[in-house]
């Protein structure tokens, strides 16, 4: 019988099923950071229960950590990350810890180490954990109780979720890139659109993505709702992994492309739902509200509440007094006091690459407050040897060290009360860059555009050409 | 390690009526740098608390130990200080239109029961709670059901195994340590 992508990974990981019981789902890959771990590993210590797989459990410091270096100042944040170091070390994990030169944020880190691979199973306390799915993994996030039961069996418990092919036609236009190309379909399927489900990326637009593109469109599907998103693996994938230090080598790694070029739906298959969007209509896309599904082209005005169905309209009209919108308004022009280019969904080379093509030899708008957070270690190493650094400190930005940063508030990175800022993050949620703060979300072009302008702005017409 | 069972919840309910309410809001980030999962209680919405029609906080919910709400309730963030913030704050049941996957299985794991009902009975609850906040309502695990202010009850599903481990006080992870054995033979296919 044909199977999809994801069947023939669930298939392959399912240690039991007993009768009208979940299934015991076997897990590869375990990604652990500072703040949805300590109280698991404190539940294993009551039970007096070991690690179970420590070899396959990988953690590394990001939510909390600060951006401006070491040392910390927060007592809280410095106890926190204390703890997740003391775990580890009492386990045998391998941890990424400040000084180390490979730290980032998990998300980064997981695919750049090449830990993440085809096939496998992988899950983190974080919901973006989806990020993975690109290289045609399951990957999903959980919250702590079912950190603590992997770190114990290596298995969760899993009802079988269903499928969704979200299939993109045609080519991407030039000047729109995958960050628009996820945020165009959250606000075709809402904010909830995809629950329950795990998606399929399919089609042209998603082939001629490249790795790091995947990631950012695999990284948002759960802010649709779903429960995972991947993306079957191709020549692309092999060449971004071939090489990486936990990736197979030599025979092993002959044998895991054999296996991987198996990892795809079949001919046939039948997902629970297909939704099909032209590509070729996705234009740069920003969100206006407050949840990545209410986004709308950046050069389109705020849409009005009346227009909206009646299970939307209060949402909607909560929205724009939270954002300070009126509806009809164009947000082109809008005044932004801070703009966060970084983040588990665009702090990769490329993301700090296509800000960097911006904001090169320009200076930021007076006022506005800039800060580039590369992604990982490696990251920011490698774009200070192509001079990126350099490009964002004479236009005026800060370039900060590896981290979760603003995307989270949690670190000492944030907005002030009331202000505006273009982040190229994944929530636009009340308050998550910081009490009262208001967030557009948007890609890295359209960030940077704004970083230079001091304004919501149409990056197409800024680089000229492109459109 | 068990957790008290959940068996048939009376209690009074407070409403908030909003939709897709995320776990950002229901505990923001920046208290998540603690190392315990006790009291977050008190900064259980911390954001919206300055409202002063901030329901939660209204002298006419206090004791309430059911929150009735609107649809994909605890969109967003994997975070568990989401239930664990609504347990400390004394609810047990959050009766929505719908709920958002990962808070839905956190919820449960915490003896936090999510009732998903449609959209018209949620909205006969709420109108009854707003004309008599002191109406109790009664949450009946074993049958599956919601008594309605007019009288008579109705029915919501929830998984069987969930429902077995919050009527139970079962933990997941026994279970899944029964299987310890598959496990080491999985591992060594």
């Amino acid at each position: 019988m044909p199977r999809t992508l994801f069947d023939k990974i669930w298939d392959a990981h399912v240690v039991a099923e007993e009768a009208g019981r979940p299934a015991v789902l076997y897990i590869d890959l375990h990604l652990v950071h500072e703040v949805t771990s300590p109280q698991a590993f404190a539940g294993l210590a009551e039970r007096g229960l070991e690690v179970h797989r420590p070899d396959r459990t990988v953690a590394t410091m990001d939510h909390s950590i600060p951006t401006n270096g070491l040392p910390i100042a927060d007592d809280a944040a410095r106890t926190q990350l204390r703890t997740l170091a003391e775990n580890c070390a009492k386990h045998g994990i391998t941890l990424y810890d400040a000084e180390s030169t490979n730290r980032g944020i998990v998300h980064v880190i997981g695919p750049e180490l090449g830990y993440t691979q085809p096939g496998m199973t992988v899950v983190c306390g974080d919901s973006h954990t989806s990020t993975h799915g690109a290289f045609g993994a399951l990957a999903f996030g959980i919250g702590t109780s079912e950190v603590e039961h992997v770190l114990a069996s290596q298995c969760l418990l899993q009802r079988k979720p269903k499928t969704l092919e979200v299939r993109f036609e045609g080519a991407l236009r030039e000047g729109v890139s995958a960050k628009d190309l996820v945020l165009a379909m959250c606000a075709e399927l809402g904010v909830g659109g995809a629950t329950g489900h795990v998606i399929e990326y399919t089609g042209p637009a998603i082939r001629a993505l490249d790795m790091e593109g995947r990631m950012t469109v695999c990284n948002m599907s759960i802010e649709a709702g779903a429960r995972a998103g991947m993306i079957a693996p191709d020549e692309t994938t092999f060449a971004y992994l071939r090489g990486r230090p936990h990736a197979p080598k030599g025979a092993a790694w002959n044998a895991a492309i054999e296996r991987w070029r198996d990892l795809r739906t079949d001919e046939g298959a039948q997902f629970d739902r297909t939704v099909i969007i032209d590509a070729t209509r996705i234009a740069p896309m920003i969100t206006f509200g407050t949840n990545p599904g209410m986004g709308i082209p950046v050069t389109a005005r705020v849409p009005s509440p009346d227009d909206a169905g009646p299970g939307e309209r209060a949402a909607l009209a909560k929205a724009l007094l939270y954002m300070g919108l009126t509806a009809g308004e164009p947000l082109l022009g809008k005044k932004v006091d801070v703009v966060f280019i970084g983040s588990c969904t665009n702090a990769r080379i490329s993301d700090m690459r296509a800000a960097a093509a911006v904001m090169r030899g320009k200076k930021v708008a007076p006022g506005v407050r800039v800060l580039v957070v590369p992604g990982s270690q490696d990251v920011k190493r490698a774009a200070e040897a192509e001079g990126l650094h350099e490009v964002f400190r004479d236009a005026g930005a800060e370039w900060r060290e590896p981290g979760c940063s603003m995307c989270i508030a949690m670190n000492g990175d944030m907005i002030e009360p009331g202000q505006y800022a273009v982040s190229t993050s994944n929530r636009n949620f009340e308050g998550r860059q910081g009490k009262g703060g208001r967030t557009f979300l948007a890609s890295p072009e359209t960030a940077a555009a704004a970083a230079i302008t001091g304004k919501v702005t149409d990056a197409r017409t800024l680089v000229g050409g492109a459109s | 390690m068990k957790k008290p069972p959940f068996t048939t919840l009376v209690s009074r309910a407070v409403v908030l009526p909003a939709d897709d309410v995320d776990t950002d809001q229901i505990i923001p980030a920046r208290f998540l740098k603690g190392t315990q999962k006790t009291g977050l209680g008190q900064v259980l919405f911390a954001d919206w608390r300055s409202r002063p029609d901030f329901p939660l906080l209204q002298p006419s919910a206090a004791g309430a130990k059911i929150l009735v709400t609107g649809n994909n309730f605890g969109c967003g963030s994997s975070r568990e200080h989401a239930p664990w913030a609504l347990v400390d704050f004394g609810f047990r049941a959050v009766i929505a239109r719908s709920f958002a996957d990962i808070f839905k299985g956190n919820a449960t794991k915490n003896g936090l029961l999510p009732v998903a009902l449609p959209e018209a009975a949620c909205v006969r609850l709420e109108l009854a709670i707003k004309a008599n906040p002191a109406l109790e309502l009664t949450v009946d695990l074993d049958k599956e059901r919601v008594s309605l202010p007019e009288g008579g009850w109705i029915s919501f599903s929830i998984d069987p195994f969930a429902k077995h481990c919050l009527a139970s006080g079962l933990d997941e992870l026994g279970y899944i340590l029964g299987f310890a054995d598959r496990i080491k033979a999985y591992e060594q296919r």
